[in-house]
């Protein structure tokens, strides 16, 4: 029974990580565009201006 | 609307440099961007401008935001770089502190809270249960009730509040929702828990509890994001079709303003092909104007100082200068914005599906909730036991699967609709859409394309119909541009060529190596005077022989189809225009439809509709002008094509895109299609009620079970209603 006394805070912390996880990319709009992040992975053009300029309206 | 950049309005977005300007933050809507491709031409094509530091598209809402220099940059020069791009914009009041757009964050956030909360309660109650027998010691499952209870009680506290609020609302409001006894079980369920655990009990509900909010924020969620999403399509449409006017100033210089900053005494500029942005008189000039928007006939009517000019109409040949007048009541645009709202009054009473269903049961589940309680006292059990089993009840009855059953449906709907260029704009719609049986159609712009076409070019040689076509190509008049399709047709390539002059209200001429050559009306040309009101255009060529072109308003390619496949499924259809009856006559022919009126003023149409309804008819009406507006929003249900006026897009429950009348269909057969999904995910919800709810007030149910009854309702509920995504829909009786 010792094993639950570190198991259970485990699955605990890893539930709460991932909501944690879930609330930062819902607060940093990752949820906004979802048709178009998925456009951007396969852009692979040099990061120019426009993009570098989207990472810090992101940020 | 461009507000300046602040740390309150958007702290993530904070301009980092001190020292520059602050910045501001432009949100346009862009019509055309389908693609990861167009997305990166936005982005390139807007961050290439002087004073733009960035740009970020976003591709589900189909806007871009930019971020410049406070004064740099006009929203005028940065629509102008994308139309330079290709793409169609137009500026977007700011909407990031919309209430509705902060509600859908909040539900998220509360699911997130309770999805948590509901997999680690859930991981603790699954070894309850499959140890409960076995070896699992009273004091281990009282440790792993405990921490159930400290995971539960915050999540309820924080993820319950959308229905504890709701529910208080209804209740001070004196009414019952459905969210009154979900909120009344899971504050009892979550209260008996924390008791029972308290005593050691093994009746424990914690997971109930909070897999019962998962689920319901889920529906909730859905349908929120739904309305969200149909009112943000909704506003990028309006911001694209606002007008903006050419403004000359007391100094003679001319400034671009948008339609809701002009006012009366303002002098406007409208040269050839644009739309009046406001009524007026106008001061100089002398054109043609399309009015056809207003009153339904396609024949152009000749203005010239003095005249009355109608917000909405289109300038064809010369350029007007016009003094906008007040909008008071006497004007026509407030006279249908009158008659709309005490149209869309009648409109008001429809009560929703999920609301229909709530009003039953509401009553119902409380009712059986008492009785199981009563019953169970007066079988002699403690209060306690009587409660415990009561809960049981709530638990199993409380509408998982019954506020999932129409968002589901809904959101599948909406998508399908969404993706063949259909863009509805409320989930109500969609119900309403579902109980028609008799449709009204408009004429022009509707069942016809509203721009006139040749109709004969047989007796035409082809030089001439070309020679004729050069001449055209110079100008914007619907009747120029027919002749110029119909060359265009013939495989002609048309030559822009220099030296055509228009004279505003008569016709096109030109000086060409054989004479004067001369296209326009019969007195333009000196044609012969012959009899008919059909419209026609006249060329005269350098040799001096005369042609006349016939033109017609050509129906929409498959609108005879589509009203023959209406009939078919058993609706009435019938034809309501604003045109001479002779016109209207011969298209409803065209198109097979037996019932026609001609001549029907804006009120005349509302009557006629009411007049249907009133004979237990379910009206849909099919229209785009600024006439048809009132009945639009008079009708059960109402649908426009996008090239619709304004007032008539926001009217119709929904607005479809291309020169095809099929979309008609589609709606009419995916809106029934959407109620039958509907219902049947109803009836999977009160099926398992029936199998489950006898099983909870006998007592029988255990927190297991009432846990595997509850996700397996609301997954089928859920599944059932993706397959309208990618079903096969046909319209039929």
């Amino acid at each position: 029974m010792t094993a639950l006394a570190w198991l259970i805070p485990c699955a605990l912390l890893l539930g709460l990580l991932g909501l944690a996880a879930f609330l930062w990319s819902l607060n940093s709009g990752q949820f906004e565009d979802l048709e178009g992040a998925g456009w951007r992975a396969l852009q692979d053009e040099e990061p120019g201006r426009e993009e570098a300029a989207g990472r810090k309206l992101e940020g | 609307m461009a507000r300046p950049l602040t740390q309150a309005a958007a702290p993530r977005r904070a301009n980092a440099g001190g020292a520059r300007p602050p910045a501001i933050l432009t949100v346009l809507a862009v019509e055309n961007m389908q693609c990861g491709g167009c997305m990166r031409k936005v982005e390139q094509a807007l961050a290439a401008l002087p004073g733009v530091d960035s740009a970020r598209a976003n591709l589900s809402a189909k806007r871009v935001t930019a971020v410049h220099g406070s004064t740099a940059v006009t929203t005028h020069q940065l629509v102008e770089a994308l139309a330079r791009a290709g793409f169609k914009a137009a500026e977007l009041a700011d909407d990031t502190a919309n209430p509705a757009k902060q509600a859908e964050r909040d539900l998220l956030k509360r699911l997130g809270v309770a999805g948590f909360a509901a997999a680690n309660i859930m991981l603790l109650s699954v070894s309850v249960w499959s140890g409960g027998g076995g070896d699992m010691t009273p004091s281990v499952r009282a440790l792993f009730h405990w921490l159930s209870a400290l995971i539960a009680l915050p999540a309820v506290a924080y993820a319950g509040v959308p229905f504890f609020r709701s529910a208080a609302q209804a209740l001070r409001a004196r009414r019952l929702n459905m969210d009154v006894p979900i909120s009344l079980g899971v504050t009892l369920a979550t209260a008996m828990s924390l008791l029972q655990t308290t005593r050691g009990s093994e009746q424990i509900y914690f997971d109930a509890a909070v897999t019962l909010l998962f689920f319901l924020l889920v529906g909730r969620f859905l349908d929120q994001r739904m309305r969200v999403r149909t009112a943000g399509a909704a506003a990028n449409l309006m911001g694209l079709r606002a007008a903006t006017a050419t403004v000359i100033l007391p100094d003679g210089s001319t400034e671009q303003l948008g339609s809701r900053l002009l006012g009366p005494g303002m002098r406007i500029l409208t040269v050839a092909g644009e739309r009046f942005a406001v009524d007026g008189r106008v001061l100089d000039g002398r054109s043609e104007v399309d009015e056809s928007l207003i009153t339904g006939e396609t024949a152009p009517r000749s203005v010239a100082a003095g005249a009355r000019i109608y917000a909405g109409t289109t300038n064809l040949s010369g350029s007007l200068v016009t003094q906008a007048t007040a909008t008071d009541q006497s004007t026509l645009l407030a006279e249908i914005a009158r008659l709309m709202s005490a149209a869309e009054q009648a409109r008001g009473h429809y009560v929703r599906l999920a609301d229909r269903a709530a009003r039953l049961y509401a009553p119902a589940v409380h009712i059986l909730g008492l009785v199981t309680f009563l019953g169970w006292l007066c079988a002699g059990r403690g209060w306690e036991a009587a409660l415990t089993v009561a809960i049981a009840v709530l638990i199993i009855t409380c509408p998982c699967a019954l506020a999932l059953a129409v968002p589901a449906v809904q959101v599948a709907a909406i998508g399908r609709l969404f993706s063949r260029g259909v863009l509805v704009k409320a989930g109500d719609g969609m119900e309403r859409l579902a109980e028609i049986d008799t449709v009204v159609f408009d004429k022009t712009g509707t069942l016809t394309l509203g721009e006139p076409a040749l109709t004969q070019t047989a007796g035409v040689s082809d030089a001439v119909l070309a020679r004729a076509a050069d001449l055209a190509a110079a100008s914007r008049h619907p009747y120029a541009r027919a002749v110029v399709r119909a060359a265009e047709a013939a495989g002609h390539k048309i030559a822009h060529r220099g030296g055509v002059r228009e004279e505003a209200g008569f016709g096109l001429e030109r000086t060409g190596p054989t004479g004067v050559e001369r296209l326009g009306s019969q007195a333009w040309c000196g044609a012969p005077v012959s009899a008919g009101d059909q419209a026609a255009v006249w060329y005269r060529g350098g040799d001096g022989a005369i042609v006349r072109f016939a033109l017609e308003d050509g129906l929409r390619r498959d609108a005879a189809e589509v009203v023959q496949r209406l009939n078919a499924a058993g609706l009435d259809t019938e034809l309501v225009s604003g045109d001479r009856a002779g016109v209207v006559e011969a298209v409803a022919g065209h198109a097979g439809i037996g019932r026609w009126k001609a001549r029907m003023l804006p009120a005349q149409k509302i009557a006629r509709i009411a007049a249907l309804q009133a004979a237990g008819r379910k009206v849909l009406m099919v229209g785009d002008g600024l006439n048809d507006a009132p009945a639009l929003a008079a009708a059960h249900a109402s649908l426009s094509p996008s090239t619709a006026a304004d007032i008539s897009q926001t009217a119709a429950d929904a607005v479809f895109q291309g020169d095809r009348l099929a979309p008609v269909l589609e709606v009419i057969a995916v809106a029934r299609a959407t109620r039958r999904m509907a219902l049947q995910n109803f009836a999977i919800a009160i099926g398992y009620n029936c199998l489950f709810v006898p099983l909870a007030m006998a007592g029988l149910v255990t927190p297991l079970l009432a846990a595997i009854a509850m996700s397996a309702s609301s997954i089928a509920v859920t599944a059932n209603a993706v397959r309208l995504k990618t079903m096969r829909l046909e319209l039929d009786r």
